[in-house]
């Protein structure tokens, strides 16, 4: 067994590709989260408490939109909660860890952190707690000082529209959604949410949009339920 | 007094944290999930971010519509940063020449 050192910079090493894939979107957060209202030092907790981009992406634009706290909330958990199939995934790779260390190892669970849990277990080689925290460190700190340097430029920003900044969440949310295309029964998902969406925004207004058509596309995918031999996550 | 963004975040961060340790806590103790489950679990991500996204693409212009048609094609063969970009130019150029 390599010793505690190598191990936390092997994950370190492992976690680079993803500081310079993802990086930049924890600066667009922190200059978004400031034309949406946010103080530098919110956003700056924002991404050091929550450390999860979709789901502080979507709470920074339903804030300030005159919606209810309590569903910002939900909709953060909502998107989120593909990491409940993650944590069930992994936790079986954490069996030998202490109560302590797999409670604070699930706190980095970030959709790249999950990625390079599956392909260290496929090698055959054990999570070790030091290299849990190497690749979730190296992520996080990062994370959290684009996300401040990103809120500082973004303070200086004065007309974002005049720049497409109003139209940059959209497209970051539209490209999500394509990342998840290889999932099981995406495009009726996608359909089903889609249009009930649009006819909820239409003939009931914002935010139950969000509600009813997530419900939709969810429905849809129990009805369909998953072909066998489809891996469904990831 | 705590400002309502500040408890925001907050729960936003237990929240978070709870979908984090959720599937070792609960769906562990089961023997297998059941497929629906598991399908309309497995939705629930795409589902919401698609509910965001539509009516942008329906309701903004014709400039930010045709944005989105485009993003949705590039996302095909690029990666995100590049998606995200050349998205951004487009939505800049599209507006500059419909208005």
């Amino acid at each position: 067994m390599a010793s505690s050192k190598t191990e936390f910079w092997t994950g370190s090493r492992a976690a680079l590709p993803i500081v310079t894939a993802a990086g930049p979107f924890g600066a667009l957060f922190g200059a978004l989260a400031i034309e949406n209202g946010m103080t530098v030092f919110e956003a700056g907790l924002m991404s050091a408490i929550l450390f999860a981009g979709a789901s502080q992406m979507v709470g920074i634009e339903l804030f300030g939109e005159n919606i209810a706290p309590w569903l910002i909330v939900f909709s953060i958990f909502a998107v989120n909660f593909r990491h409940i199939l993650y944590s069930a995934i992994t936790g079986r790779y954490m069996t030998h860890l202490t109560f302590f260390q797999r409670y604070f190892s699930f706190f980095f669970l970030t959709d790249p952190q999950f990625a390079l849990m599956e392909l260290r277990h496929d090698q055959g080689k054990q999570l070790s707690f030091a290299w849990l925290m190497g690749a979730g460190l190296t992520f996080w700190f990062p994370w959290l000082a684009l996300t401040i340097a990103g809120a500082l430029f973004g303070s200086l920003i004065e007309n974002p529209a005049e720049w497409g900044i109003d139209f940059l969440l959209p497209i970051y949310f539209l490209a999500l959604v394509m990342g998840f295309r290889k999932r099981a029964n995406w495009i009726s998902i996608v359909l089903a949410s889609g249009a009930v969406s649009i006819l909820s925004f239409h003939f009931i207004g914002s935010p139950w949009h969000i509600t009813i058509g997530a419900l939709a596309g969810i429905a849809v995918a129990a009805i369909i339920g998953v072909p066998k031999n489809h891996k469904t996550v990831v | 007094m705590v400002s309502t963004t500040l408890m925001i975040i907050v729960f936003g961060a237990i929240a978070t944290y709870l979908t984090r340790i959720g599937g070792h806590v609960v769906l562990s103790r089961f023997e297998r999930i059941h497929p629906r489950v598991e399908a309309a679990l497995n939705a629930v991500p795409a589902a919401v971010l698609t509910t965001i996204v539509a009516p942008y693409a329906a309701f903004i212009g014709v400039a930010e519509t045709i944005t989105l048609l485009i993003v949705g094609l590039l996302a095909l063969r690029l990666p995100a940063l590049a998606i995200f970009a050349l998205g951004w130019l487009c939505v800049l150029g599209l507006r500059s020449l419909i208005g």
